[in-house]
This record gives C-alpha cells, structure tokens and sequence, in this order.
C-alpha cells in the first residue's frame, strides 16, 4: 500500500465533499430565506377575510374570494381539459404504438412541449382563442393552462405504463383478454398511483404560472364565474398587486403566494403518499 | 387420427389406454426474430390427455416453440412463424385466426408468477367474465372450483378479498394457474412454471400438472430433466433450434436415439 497515492485520495475527497456541502447549503439557503419571508409575510395577512371578500381597491379591507375561485374553476377545467388527452396520447405510445417510430417523434415533441416557456404558450392561446373573439376570458385561460398540463400528463403515463412488466401484458393476452380490456383493468390498474402523480405534478405545475393568464384570462377585480369574461386568478392578482404601491395589495400579495404555495405543498405530499402506497402494494 | 412419420409412435408406455388423438400438429414450423431463424423446420405432434416437455439447453428454442402455439409473438413485431400448426385441424397461423379466442382456448402459465393487481376472486373471476356470461353465484362456485384445482382453496378461502400480489410465490403461480384452468381452456402450456419456486411448491405444481392431464393436452418447457421425468410423458429434445428427438419420456431418458440427447441429459452439457 502506497500512504502517499492513499493520502492524496483522502485529500481530494474531502476536498469534493466540501464543496458539495457548500453547493447544497448556499442552494438550501436560498430556498429557506425564500420560505421563511413568504411565511413570515404571508401569515401577517391570513385570516378568514381571505376566503370570504373580494380584492379591495386600495386602501380599503378585502379578502382573496374571487382570484382563488377563479384560479380554482381555470385549473379545474384546465385538468379536465388536459388529463383525458394526456392520458389517452401516453397510452398510444406505451401500449398500440410503443415500436412505431411516430412514437419517438411524438415523445421528442411532448419534450419540447413540456420545456416549453409558458409565455409562448399563453401567445399561442392569445392568438387563437383572444384576438379573434376580441376580449380576454376564463375560457381562454383554461385552454392556456390545458396546454401547459397535457405534456406533463403525456410523459407520466407513457413512463408509468412502460413500468408495468411486460409479462403482465402477456399473461392478459396469453388468457385471450382484448387489448382494451386489458389497459382499461391490468396496466391502468398497475400504473394507477404513479399516473395519478403526474396529474398531481401537473396541477402544482400550473398554479403557479402567471405569464399565460395575463395573455388569456387578463385579470378581473370582480367576481366572475362566467368563462366567457375575463377571470381573475392568484398568480395574476399577485402579480398585479405585488407591483402597486399600496401597502395593503402588496400584503395581500405576499397572502397569496402563501396559499399557493401552500396548495403545491399539499399537492406534492399527496403526490408522495400515493408513490409510497404504490411501492407497498 | 393418423400419426405422421416424423413422430414415433408410442407402443409400451404402461399407463397408455386407448389410442392417442392428436390436439396439436406442428408441421415444418420455422420461426424467426427478425432475420434470425430460431425454429428450424420443426415438426411435432402434441396429444390429448397427454404431458409433453420440451428439454433443451438454453436458447434452444423450447419457448420460442411454446410462444409460437398460441402465437404470444404477436404482441412483437419482426417475430413471425412459418409452417403449419394445427389445432383440431384449424390453422393458428391463419392471418384472420381470431387471436383472443385462440388464446382463451389454449392457456399459458409463465415462469414467473403474474397475478393481475386486483383482488385474488378478481384474478379468476376477470378471466370468466371475457367470455361468458355468469350470475354472480355461477361464478363464485367457478372461482371455487378453480381454485380448489388448483389446490390454492384451503388457504385462501377466507381471504379472497386480499390482493393477488399479497400471496406468497408459490401461491401466486397456483393462482396463475387456477386463473388459466378457470376459463377452461383446452390445451394449457407452462413455461417453466416452476423455475421461481422453491422444492415444495414445485412438488405442488408437479401434482397438479398431473392431476390436470385428465383433461387437457399440456406442454411443459423445462430446464429440469428430472422435472420432465417426472411430469411428461413425451419429450422433446431441442437443440440450436432443431428438434432432435421426440419420443416417450422413458424412451427419452433411458433409450436416447441421438447422441446430443444422451450428452444432454447425462450432463454432459447445457
């Protein structure tokens, strides 16, 4: 045994893992300040107000009412837009079409789709949706938020069904089970826990997107639940509010952020809860 | 039914009653992956209430031959067979043969145990419910009984409920097989059911392959010689894709006629 090749070895790693220690904790640390100012200042301005008034115009009391059902009704529809063809398309491509090469196109634009800036989808939904009907509305801003979800949804239903083990597929075939049925009740069964994730990753991945809703759903101070008129949403009011200079928006701001991210948390720890009961069974 | 040449025919076996019916013929089968032949003009007969192995070291094709019967290839693409194989004289090979119902006629039981992710009564009573039209009381004495030939009854009766996946190895391949004998098929193919199973759940399967002889025509591929003595009552000896000798078991083991039969299962190799 050479000491002197040996010593050199330990050096340099404990020269790696401080390094790595000090990436970690200076990316830590940012997220912790991050969390700790929303908490610190969305707290401030929590209280059941929130959930029963309308925005206030400045200087007055209000609540959040109106941007949270209005987020609520746009990621909604978003979802029930999105998940059936997300789920649909990730089935041709794991299941009918898995050695066609059209899949492989399709995966490379799903990537695409799914790295996508979501000012350019919101343009896109400007563009096809807003400009020709000539106002913004909730409707618009749904489809915006529909196309942001539907990559998401593509690729975990594509990557849960190609974990479900092909002698599983086999055996359903080898007992003269139709292909229908046997995706309907053997690989959606199996892949169940891990599809419903990527909705749930999808869903936390749009309520937080802003920059598509002020091309679509614009913004609304009033309450609205007609799709056909411009909506108003948190990210939006967030948005809006966080850059006045009234004192009393910018809390409500700082509140909103809270609740999203609030919503997201709960969305991933339900994601994870279900990833656990998966890997039990 | 006649017996064709290029399988011998069986005189001395002592538990031969009757005459043998032919339920399978295979005739000048080649298979290929792509460009590759791995099935070289086989030919093969297979008989009603009779167990036949196919022995062979590995990638020799045996369950490439098994997949073939039920045309499991399919599901591939690049993977196709020519040649005839028979089924009470219908063609398996047809382009138009309606695959599911062929499948729901000759049943597969797979190396390792794949019970559906659904509750062990849904694992069967799935498999019912494609193709025949129960009350809910019809099928539960159907479950009962599959499992009961199965010999999986006693010791899940009262769990029935409780998830497929939930049993042990040895169970979930019993219910496997319950699963398959349940929709009553006519010929039952097993590749290597026993592979993943310890002494005594092979010793169960074993059991059971016999008792379900009674009515079916059953195919077994093994790695196990001693399996196959003990199952089979022909054997098949296959080699780099050929079929080198068939014959009764005992002829097999005791009388080879090809010197790579004797080689193969004095251990001499594979």
């Amino acid at each position: 045994m050479n000491r002197t090749i040996y010593g050199a070895r330990s050096r340099r790693n404990t020269i790696a893992m401080g390094l790595s220690l000090a990436a970690t904790l200076l990316g830590l640390g940012w997220l912790v300040l991050v969390l700790g100012a929303l908490l610190w200042k969305g707290l401030n301005g929590f209280s059941l107000q929130i959930f029963t008034e309308m925005t206030p115009p400045p200087g007055s009391d209000g609540g959040l009412l109106n941007p949270i059902v209005g987020s609520l009704i746009m990621t909604s529809l978003a979802v029930i837009i999105g998940t059936p063809i997300g789920i649909l398309a990730g089935t041709y491509m794991a299941e009918y079409g898995r050695h066609e090469k059209i899949t492989t196109v399709i995966r490379f634009i799903n990537d695409i789709l799914l790295s996508a800036p979501s000012i350019v989808v919101g343009l896109f939904v400007y563009e096809i949706l807003v400009r020709p009907v000539g106002h913004f509305s909730g409707l618009a801003g749904a489809v915006a938020l529909a196309v942001l979800v539907l990559p998401v949804v593509v690729r975990a239903t594509e990557d849960m069904l190609l974990l479900v083990p092909q002698p599983l597929r086999e055996a359903a075939a080898a007992m003269g089970m139709p292909r229908v049925t046997m995706i309907l009740n053997i690989a959606y069964r199996a892949a169940r826990a891990g599809m419903m994730t990527g909705v749930l990753l999808a869903i936390a991945r749009i309520s937080g997107e802003t920059a598509p809703l002020l091309f679509t759903a614009l913004n609304n101070q009033f309450w609205s639940t007609d799709l056909m008129a411009p909506m108003p949403s948190l990210p939006a009011v967030i948005f809006q509010f966080a850059l006045s200079p009234y004192h009393d928006w910018q809390k409500l701001a700082w509140t909103g952020a809270l609740l999203i991210t609030l919503a997201v948390l709960a969305l991933s720890i339900f994601a994870r809860l279900l990833t656990a009961s998966r890997k039990e069974s | 039914m006649t017996v064709a040449l290029a399988v011998p025919t069986v005189t001395h076996q002592a538990e031969d009653t009757g005459e043998l019916r032919e339920r399978i013929s295979i005739r000048n089968l080649n298979f290929y992956y792509g460009h590759h032949l791995a099935l070289k003009d086989i030919s093969l007969s297979l008989y009603l209430n009779k167990v036949t192995a196919f022995i062979g070291p590995s990638g020799c094709g045996k369950s490439t031959l098994l997949r073939v019967l039920n045309r499991m290839y399919d599901l591939y693409p690049g993977q196709r067979a020519e040649g005839e194989v028979k089924l009470d004289g219908e063609d398996i090979l047809a382009p138009n043969a309606d695959l599911n119902l062929l499948r729901a006629r000759i049943g597969m039981v797979f190396q390792k145990p794949t019970p559906f992710p659904m509750s062990i009564y849904e694992n069967i009573a799935f498999g019912i419910r494609l193709y025949e039209r129960l009350s809910k009381s019809e099928i539960d004495d159907r479950v009962e009984l599959a499992l009961k030939r199965a010999a999986l009854w006693e010791e899940v009766k009262n769990k029935l409920d409780a998830n497929g996946l939930s049993l042990s190895g040895g169970q979930q391949q019993r219910l496997c097989i319950a699963r398959t004998v349940a929709v009553k098929p006519e010929v039952i193919l097993f590749d290597e059911p026993c592979s993943a199973l310890d002494p005594i759940a092979t010793a169960k399967i074993e059991e059971l392959i016999d008792e379900l002889k009674a009515d079916y025509t059953i195919v077994i591929v093994t790695h196990n010689m001693q399996q196959a003595a003990r199952v089979s009552d022909f054997t098949a000896f296959m080699y780099l894709g050929e079929l080198i000798e068939t014959n009764a078991t005992s002829n097999v083991f005791t009388n080879p006629a090809d010197h790579r039969t004797q080689d193969y299962i004095t251990g001499r190799f594979g």
